[in-house]
């Protein structure tokens, strides 16, 4: 080498060395996914990894609504019994197998059939999938259903290549082979998931990074020392306590997004014999005072640092589906306590099952501190999230703290909770109005009409309170100031479109 | 000693039917249903029938016990029902993790623990001692995660000396995997690094008052030679024993500072899989540890004979 070419040849090492560390995005979860196949796919956390990895059929946007994605337009029929949809031209899997309607067709039955699929429930009322054309496919319902446009923007709506399908059979998750911005490279249990950019993607022109690795680091406090210490780009659910600080710090910047789930009380009204031992599942009057005996601000401030919205429904007050007709009450222990003198019960003592995890022990703590005002006496029971989800399912809790991380549509805050016999009516709440209003809601198109329907489920049941809302938490993220185009989608998961490092 | 070790061998056998009766029994009185909370956030029927269909939940204890067992011998651990990776392939990829970082730590721990037990027996009543004895006192009282933490503010998130995380294979780039694995290796070694202390400390007081080491002084053998030499092989015996039962807790893995670092070891991988209920991994990681322990034990007693030739 002549001695002119080594200062060319510093730049050029130079250039190379902030290219690639420009281009890899580091991301901190606070859990470690399951298993990577859309149809099995269980946990919340698996699916900021598929929103890299696997593309789906329909989007939602920052405003919840549905945008395309890989189906580029869609229309109902007249009977809102079939939807057809016409695929975006040109998209290819990992492997280079085309995506056409016959892929689509086998991926939304292989949701329908596959042993252990989590997204038969999702798709219950789709019948049959019709190819019209190998651009355009016919999704027939047994019955109209408008939360389906939501599922398809998530899970259900995830395409996997069939050949790579075919070959792994149940063993799918393990190298995962879709249509998204990034392939699957590797996996190492707890320790990375590490993702490289798809050349062949669609939209390849708005993706910035040529490689993703996700590192699960559980504890709060260590995957922002991560993030400060320049280990991590960006980090997902920073402890509300940390904010203050953080936003002090130039280096970083924050997203805040009020979530589509919620944190609330499920009561124990009919699950089980139980219910009917305790003045709290036996009276609603009892419920009534609980609920009035609680300051929901107070606790947000106390529990989250004020890093959530008070809230009484299953959808934030913020949402189109929101019942204006039920009010969020405010905090009046006169009233709390004449309705616990009505019901005979001045001093009603009851259990509060809680999982282990900080902000649900700390709800429990200052619920127990609130209502105590009211003369509730609370005793508090702390316990292991597996074991407090067999005790709710059995029905042998009095009150459970549970927070649901919520679906797009409303239909998935709703339906399964308080639907008679639902898998997730941990309450045991059963009226066949009210299960008629769920059904009907589903059937409807239109918001407002919508709107109507939720309404009159709302008064019914929150006069009932099977579930005590109390508020909807803000996704806090954290990430490096020079990182842009973070879009704040309600659903908390980091899409990476448009995503770059300047 | 051969006669001694081909005993010690055949009686592993049995322990290890043992252990993993006793592990496959025990994980079956843990509350909750492992098909719910698998199920995951819907808990769907159809899914939670499936699982229990597939982790054969509903069929007799014993004959589950065979299925698995079954399975070991022919060198298939299962697999993980949450991410389906195998259990062998798990316990290949966090095995040498947690062997380096068990080992590291023990180094860390021996070279403070003996020389610190011995200076302070020597020096019994000096500031040396007082020193030792606090150093103890501070390792066995300070939490492994808290020390942790505070590890990562200052090297990392301070002096940015560090990197707080980031697990990388020695075989990849060793100066990175050092540089990851000096701080989880310290924080646990302190902690052995005490005990060993104390243990040592008192054995030396005890061998150093004893007659013959007096005779040794009155031969006029220098002090370094009776104490290096005449005291301290004798003295070693309960700390070998002590040595090795610490080993073999590295190895089953250290939860905590696993989850501090996020080294990808044994700690979390069996944390993790005891709360979401992923039997297969609990008794793959289980059985691979307990082996692990029974070996160590083993070794543990060849190393007396090593040490003190009065048990040959």
């Amino acid at each position: 080498m002549n001695f002119r070419s080594k200062p060319l040849l510093a730049a050029l090492l130079l250039a190379a060395a902030s290219a690639t560390h420009a281009q890899a995005l580091r991301v901190g979860l606070a859990e470690d996914p399951d298993v990577l196949d859309p149809t099995l796919a269980r946990t919340f956390v698996g699916r900021i990894v598929f929103a890299a990895l696997c593309d789906k059929l329909l989007e939602i946007d920052e405003k919840l609504a549905i945008q395309p994605q890989l189906a580029t337009s869609w229309e109902w029929s007249a009977d809102n019994k079939a939807l057809t949809m016409k695929l975006r031209p040109g998209v290819t899997f990992h492997d280079g197998e085309k995506l056409d309607a016959a892929a689509v067709k086998f991926n939304l039955e292989r949701h329908k059939t596959m042993a252990g699929s989590n997204r038969r429930g999702e798709l219950a009322p789709l019948a049959s999938v019709d190819v019209v054309d190998p651009m355009t496919v016919k999704l027939n319902l047994s019955a109209p259903f408008s939360p389906l446009l939501a599922a398809l923007a998530d899970r259900a709506g995830m395409m996997v290549s069939p050949k790579a399908a075919q070959a792994a059979g149940a063993n799918f998750g393990a190298k995962p082979v879709c249509s998204g911005p990034f392939k699957f490279v590797e996996r190492v249990a707890q320790d990375r998931i590490v993702f490289e950019r798809y050349d062949g993607y669609w939209n390849k022109a708005n993706i910035h990074f040529d490689k993703i690795t996700y590192t699960p680091i559980v504890d709060a406090t260590v995957r922002l020392a991560n993030l400060k210490s320049g280990q991590f780009d960006f980090i997902e659910r920073v402890a509300s306590s940390d904010i203050e600080k953080l936003q002090a710090d130039k280096r970083f910047k924050i997203a805040r997004i009020t979530e589509i789930g919620y944190q609330g009380i499920t009561v124990n009204i009919g699950k089980s014999e139980q219910a009917q031992k305790n003045p709290l599942g036996r009276d609603p009057r009892v419920r009534e005072a609980l609920e009035l005996a609680i300051d929901r601000q107070g606790l947000a401030q106390v529990v989250m640092d004020n890093e959530a919205t008070v809230g009484n429904q299953w959808v934030a007050p913020s949402n189109a589906f929101y019942a204006k007709n039920m009010p969020i009450p405010k905090r009046d222990i006169a009233k709390a306590k004449a309705l616990l003198k009505e019901a005979g019960v001045p001093n009603p003592s009851f259990t509060l099952m809680t999982p282990t995890t900080s902000d649900a022990q700390r709800i429990a703590l200052v619920v127990q501190a609130m209502t105590r005002e009211a003369g509730f006496d609370v005793k508090i029971q702390a316990t292991e999230f597996a074991t407090s989800l067999n005790l709710a399912d059995k029905g042998e809790f009095d009150a459970y703290v549970l927070a649901w991380s919520g679906r797009a549509d409303p239909d998935g805050n709703a339906f399964s909770f308080h639907g008679c016999k639902q898998p997730l009516n941990y309450a045991g709440y059963c009226s066949t109005e009210t299960d008629a209003l769920l059904n009907e809601s589903r059937t409807l198109r239109d918001v407002a009409e919508r709107r109507k329907v939720y309404e009159q489920i709302a008064a019914r049941v929150l006069k009932e309170r099977p579930v005590i809302y109390l508020y909807h938490r803000n996704w806090l993220w954290a990430y490096n100031a020079k990182l842009s185009g973070v879009s704040n989608v309600p659903d908390g998961l980091l899409r990476v479109t448009g995503l770059k490092m300047q | 000693m051969t006669e001694y070790l081909l005993k010690r061998l055949a009686q592993i056998v049995p322990t290890l039917v043992f252990v993993s009766m006793l592990i496959f029994g025990l994980q079956q009185l843990l509350p909750g249903d492992p098909a719910k909370i698998l199920a995951g956030e819907e808990q769907d029927p159809t899914v939670i029938a499936h699982l229990r269909e597939k982790l054969h939940l509903d069929e007799p204890l014993p004959l589950r016990y065979a299925y698995w067992v079954g399975g070991v011998l022919r060198g298939d651990l299962g697999e993980s029902v949450r991410t389906q990776q195998p259990v062998l392939e798990l316990v290949v990829q966090k095995l040498p993790v947690t062997i380096q970082l068990a080992l590291m730590a023990f180094a860390i721990a021996l070279a403070i623990g003996i020389p610190a037990g011995i200076v302070s027996a020597v020096g019994r009543g000096t500031w040396w001692d007082s020193l030792a004895n606090g150093f103890a006192l501070w390792g066995i009282s300070t939490p492994n995660f808290w020390l942790g933490i505070l590890m990562i503010l200052l090297f990392s998130v301070q002096l940015g000396w560090l990197p707080a995380s980031g697990y990388v294979s020695p075989f990849e780039d060793l100066r990175a995997n050092l540089s990851a694995m000096i701080m989880p290796a310290f924080v646990l070694g302190n902690a052995i690094a005490a005990v060993l202390m104390r243990h040592m400390r008192s054995a030396m007081l005890q061998v150093l008052s004893s007659d013959y080491v007096r005779t040794a002084r009155a031969k006029g053998l220098r002090e370094r030679v009776v104490v290096l030499k005449h005291a301290l092989r004798n003295a070693l015996t309960p700390v070998i024993t002590l040595g090795a039962l610490e080993l073999g807790t590295l190895l089953s893995g250290a939860v905590l500072t696993e989850q501090v670092f996020t080294i990808p070891g044994f700690g979390k991988l069996i944390v993790d899989s005891v709360f979401n209920r992923d039997y297969a991994v609990v008794q793959g990681v289980v059985l691979v540890t307990a082996t692990a322990y029974i070996v160590l034990n083993l070794l543990a007693d060849l190393a007396y004979f090593a040490a003190n030739p009065r048990l040959r």
